[in-house]
This record gives C-alpha cells, structure tokens and sequence, in this order.
C-alpha cells in the first residue's frame, strides 16, 4: 500500500485534475507507440533516410510540457518525435512527414529532423545539436519585446551542453531576463561518447551558476519530478524573473541513430535503464493516488495503439509531393 | 521610388543613408529592432547606427555580447516569431562564427518546414578591404552567401540603393544579406527622404555603352565608373551595370547589355575564382548572348590570397581602375 499521506503526495497529483494526469499518460503511451510504430515502419522500408528515438524518455518530454499552453513555444532537437506529440501534434501527419508525404508537417521536405506544427507552438525539431538554443532565445526576445506573456521551453540534449551556441544562448537569455526554460534532457551519450568524458562538470545542471540562473537536476524518468521543475520555471518566466536551467537525467533504450551498433555501453546498463521505465512508474503513480483504476492503463494504451495504426495507415494513403514543385518554399517571396 | 520623394532628395552619406533607412523602419513598425555589437552608445564600429538608441531606447537597439552564433540565432528567433531584426555584424568576417545559424537556420528553415513559416531577417555586414584591417576584417564573402538558396543577397553601391535596398529588405518575408563596403560608408550622394525602396534582384545602367559591358559590384562600381570615363577618351564607350543584387540575378538586364556590345568584363573585389564573375560569366555562356560575344570574357577579381597588411600589397590584391582600363583595353583592341 502506498503511502498517501500529504507530506508524501507527489507534486503532479496535488498540481493537475485526474483528467489532466490521464492526458499526460496517453501522451507518454502514444510517444511509445509512436517511436515503435517508426521503427517498425523502417524496418518495413516505409522510411527513408535515419531517425532517432525517444523510448525511454516519454516523461521528460509530456512532463516539461504539461504546463504550456498553444502560444507558448517549443524548440526541439533530433530526438525531438516526443516533444512533438507532447506539444499536441497529430501522429498521423507525423508519419506522413516520415514517409515524405505532401500531407506530413513538412510537406515532406523535412522528415524527421524537422518536424514543426508551428500553430501549435513546436517552432520545429533541429538537425544542428545545439542549433535552437539561439532560436529560443529569439523567441522569448519576440514574446518580451511583443508581450504576448508566451514562454519558451527550448529542448536539447547532453550533446548541446558541450556546443557554444549553448554559453551564448544561455548568457543573452539571462542578461535579458527572457522567458525562456532550457530543458536538458541527459541520456548520458551525445552519440558515443558519455557525458562522464564529455563534460567537466558532474551536473549539466551545475552550469546555470554561470549564467546566474535557476538550476535543477531532475529524474527524468519520473513524470512529477519533470514538471514540478518545469512549473516552477515556467512561474519564474512568466513572472518576468528570466530564464531556468532544467536537467532531466534519462536515457535512450534505443541507439543513437539507426547506424548505432551500442558499442560504447553495456547490456547491463541498458537493462538497469530499462527497469526505470518511465511509464510503469506513471502508470504506478496514478493508481497508487486513485487517478486510474484497474484496466484503465491498458485501456488508455490501446487507445494509443490504435492512434498510431490509424496515422500509419493516413500516411501512408497521403499522396506524395509533385517532382515539379521540388524548388517551391524556398523563398516566401520569389524574384520578380 | 516615387517622383515626390526625388524631388526632395538632399545629400547623405552611405552611412547616414544605411542610419536613416533604420530611422524610418523603426519609427514606423514597432516589429522592427536592432541587434549588434556595440551598436547602442557606441553608435557600431563604423558609427552606422549612430544615435539611433536615443531615439528608440535599449530595448530596440539592442547590443548583444560578443556573441556572433548567438547573436545571429537570437534574430532568427525572433524573426520566426514576429519581430523583424536587423542584425549587425560588426565586420562581415565575423559571419563565419555564425555561418550555422544562417546557413542551416535562416536560410533552411522555411524550406525544411514546408513553406510553414518565414524568416523575415536582415542581416548587415561592413565589407571589403582597404582599411589596413589586414586579413580577417577585410574579407568579401558574399559569394559564400549567394550560393545559399534560401538566401538573397544585396550589395548596395549608393547612399541611395543603401537606404532602398535595406528598406526593401525589410519587407521582404526572407532572409536578406546585405553587404556594404567600408570605403563607401563615407560616400556623400543624393538620398531622398523618407520611405522609398529599390527592388531587390533589380541591376542598374550606371553608364551606357556600346563596346564592352562592365558587370560589376559594390565599390568596384565607382572604379569601373572612373576607368570607363578614361577609356571614352580613347573611344571606348562602355556601359556600367552596378549587379546590386547577387541573390537572385537580374539575367535580363546583363544578358540584353552583352547582346548589345558584344563583350564582357566582370569586376569584383572577391577572390576572383569561384566568384560572382564565374556565374556571370556562366550565365552568359549558357545563353543566346553566347552567340554575340565577339572576344573572350574577362574577370577581373581579387588575387588568390588573404587581404595583405602593407597598403600597397593591399592595392594589389584587389582590382584597381589601372587594371580595368588596361583589361577593357586589351579586350575592344583584339589583344586577348
């Protein structure tokens, strides 16, 4: 029996309605399904070019965005598929993009890199490790100096930390006290290497001493813990006290890319990860609090299940871009 | 342009010409900032901005850190979001610290998105050598820039295309990279008030001709402008076409001079080979002008080395009027 007493209730149950708490669950489940859905479908042959998936890490992603609303903003990085759904994306135009349809986010000319759903506030995933940290910025420099009262939450992972434009981001963001929350999701490998060889400091949360910013290192398996750190960075943004340094410390079960062989990691500590998995452990949370009773995790994720199998099947009916149109969208505005 | 605002022109320099196209933006859109370095009280390195900041305060004339990428990604940022940057960089070489941000962002983004956005940022860059600045502050990148689709590149050669062309930057819904030679910002010529524009991918007759066309860019304008007035003296009459824009070319107005005088010769600062000149010349090859050429095209250029230290190396390594009258000559002469 689980101890309910107040001391002892997790943030996440005494912050949002049941309904709220289930939405987040069937988010995590279809980010799930979503990234075994991709990978079948690559295996398949339906996917062209590599992708990078999210298994693992479904709670960082539904956890730092539970406190957005649609004008608030995200930028995401190449494992981004998660962030994406988190942000309210539709599965089905998101497969459709991966099968390089006209009907997909990108209209096809993105794929899985570059998928944005701009009127939902996902400014878009990033090819580049580090490449929408500046972006972000910009955008809570828009949401300041426009007053639209939006925040930013800017996605990336160990990787960035270690890229300049991470020092010149997060240096302007705090001189200019803009509403902007970098979310750090550690899955401890940029590629190959660890963050242990990687990093000189033992927490990525540690550098927001130098730019004079809240910081916080998180479990970024426990669906609570990520978005009682990302509400109070977001009430600290919102407040027009300037910009949060979130670590969500996770991990990827899946290589880095599709060409990854895992040779730099253990079977063991795959299976160590994989006994943390996120989702047992929300799902475990909403019942132990009465959330959810018997049967409804397996309701809400069959429900997922069927999302999926219902956007694969959209996906791959769309049609796909005319070859004549190769060079449209380059310009807004074309020569003369 | 229109007729009333010609009738009021008055002289400027290209500097001032560069301040008051900025004046006039921001006085009449509050989307519009300014970011740079040094940029605030300072007035920018070459005093371009000026006092702008007394006017429109801090939160428009932004200075940025020392923070080029950053800097750059910032103004993509927020012009995906509804501000419309003009960034400074204090010297075009400093672009190459930022060359992901705009080459993989600003450049890409609407592309990679579908046509679901646009990027709708200025970007300055104070060029060219002749400054004694040596190696790494006197470069001529804007052929990197125009090899870019997503790009537009301008290279304004007047106090008056300086303040057109930035005005008509700014209302252009993509990325536009201006390129303004140090040695011009001092050029006094007549500028009219207010707003006016001068369309992007427009070229413009500076000299009519009917022996030899001279394509050329930025400040090689004025040299050529200088030779061409020699050359008449001995019976040579050649017809100037300033390019103004590199990004996209004005095809028409190039092609339809060398049907007319049969002959070619482009002049540009830059690194001659790989440059601007090839294009130029490339496009003429490729089309029915072929057929009228009655002489091998010529491309005058800068040498294959870094701008040099020692003044007279630095005259050297680029085109002078002595070269150009010399090139022209050997060219209408049969000499080549």
């Amino acid at each position: 029996m689980a101890d309910t007493s107040p001391d002892n209730i997790p943030f996440a149950i005494s912050a949002y309605t049941p309904e709220r708490l289930r939405g987040a669950l069937r988010q995590m489940y279809l980010i799930r399904k979503f990234e075994e859905g991709a990978e079948d479908s690559y295996t398949r042959g339906l996917i062209h070019g590599t992708m990078h998936l999210s298994i693992g890490q479904e709670a960082s992603a539904v956890g730092a965005c539970i406190g957005l609303s649609e004008t608030d903003k995200i930028t995401s990085t190449h494992r981004g598929h998660g962030h994406s759904i988190a942000k309210g994306a539709d599965v089905g135009r998101m497969f459709a993009e991966f099968f390089g349809k006209e009907t997909g986010y990108c209209k096809g000319r993105g794929g899985s890199m570059h998928i944005a759903d701009v009127g939902k506030g996902n400014l878009g995933a990033n090819g580049i490790v580090g490449g929408g940290l500046p972006i972000a910025v910009g955008a809570a420099l828009s949401a300041k100096r426009l007053e639209t009262g939006a925040v930013t939450v800017c996605f990336f992972g160990d990787g960035a930390n270690n890229e300049g434009a991470f020092h010149e981001a997060l240096n302007m963001a705090a001189i200019w006290k803009l509403p902007v929350i970098f979310l750090c999701e550690n899955n401890k490998y940029g590629m190959s290497m660890s963050t242990d060889r990687s990093t000189a400091v033992a927490s990525i949360a540690d550098r927001a001493v130098a730019y004079a910013m809240a910081g916080a290192s998180v479990d970024g398996n426990d669906f609570s813990a990520v978005s009682e750190a990302s509400e109070a960075a977001i009430a600290r943004a919102r407040a027009g006290e300037g910009p949060s340094l979130i670590e969500a410390v996770t991990y990827r079960w899946r290589g880095h890319s599709k060409s990854d062989r895992n040779r730099y990691r253990s079977k063991e500590e795959i299976a160590e990860w994989m006994a943390c998995d996120p989702i047992p452990r929300m799902v475990q949370m909403l019942s132990d609090h009465g959330i959810i009773g018997a049967g409804d995790a397996a309701r809400i994720e069959a429900e997922a299940e069927a999302e999926i199998v219902q956007g694969i099947a959209f996906a791959k009916e769309s049609p796909a871009p005319a070859l004549s149109d190769v060079t449209r969208d380059v310009y807004t505005k074309p020569a003369a | 342009m229109n007729v009333a605002a010609d009738i009021e022109a008055r002289e400027l320099s290209y500097a001032e010409a560069i301040r008051e196209a900025m004046d006039v933006a921001l006085a009449s859109d509050e989307r519009v900032i300014l970011m740079g370095e040094d940029i605030g009280v300072y007035g920018g390195a070459f005093q371009v901005t000026g006092d702008l900041i007394d006017t429109y305060g801090p939160d428009r004339v932004i200075d940025t850190p020392i923070s080029e990428l950053g800097g750059a990604g910032v103004a993509v940022g927020a012009a995906l979001t509804g501000l419309r940057p003009i960034f400074e960089f204090q010297f075009s070489d400093f672009a190459t610290l930022a060359m992901e941000q705009i080459v993989n962002q600003a450049a890409k983004v609407r592309y990679m998105l579908g046509g679901a956005v646009s990027v709708p940022v200025v970007m300055r860059f104070p060029a060219g050598s002749g400054t004694g600045a040596a190696a790494q502050h006197s470069q001529s990148l804007e052929a990197w820039f125009a090899h870019v689709p997503g790009l537009k590149v301008v290279q304004p050669s007047t106090p008056h295309d300086a303040k057109g062309l930035l005005l008509a930057a700014l209302e252009d819904p993509d990325p536009v990279m201006i390129f303004e030679h140090k040695l011009l910002y001092k050029m006094r010529g007549a500028v009219p008030e207010g707003h006016y524009t001068v369309p992007i991918g427009k070229a413009e007759i500076r000299r009519e001709g009917v022996d030899v066309s001279i394509v050329a860019t930025s400040i090689m304008v004025h040299k050529v402008l200088e030779a061409a007035e020699m050359l008449a003296g001995e019976g040579i009459e050649a017809e100037v076409i300033d390019l103004r824009t590199v990004r996209p070319l004005d095809r028409e107005t190039v092609l339809a001079s060398v049907r007319k005088t049969s002959r070619l010769v482009c002049v540009y600062e830059a690194v001659k080979t790989l440059g601007i000149g090839a294009e130029i010349s490339a496009m003429v090859a490729e089309s029915d002008a072929f057929d009228y050429l009655d002489a091998p095209i010529v491309r005058l250029g800068g040498a294959e080395c870094p701008i040099p230290y020692n003044p007279e190396l630095e005259k050297a390594a680029v085109p002078q009027v002595e070269d150009i009258i010399e090139a022209v000559r050997a060219q209408v002469k049969g000499r080549l």
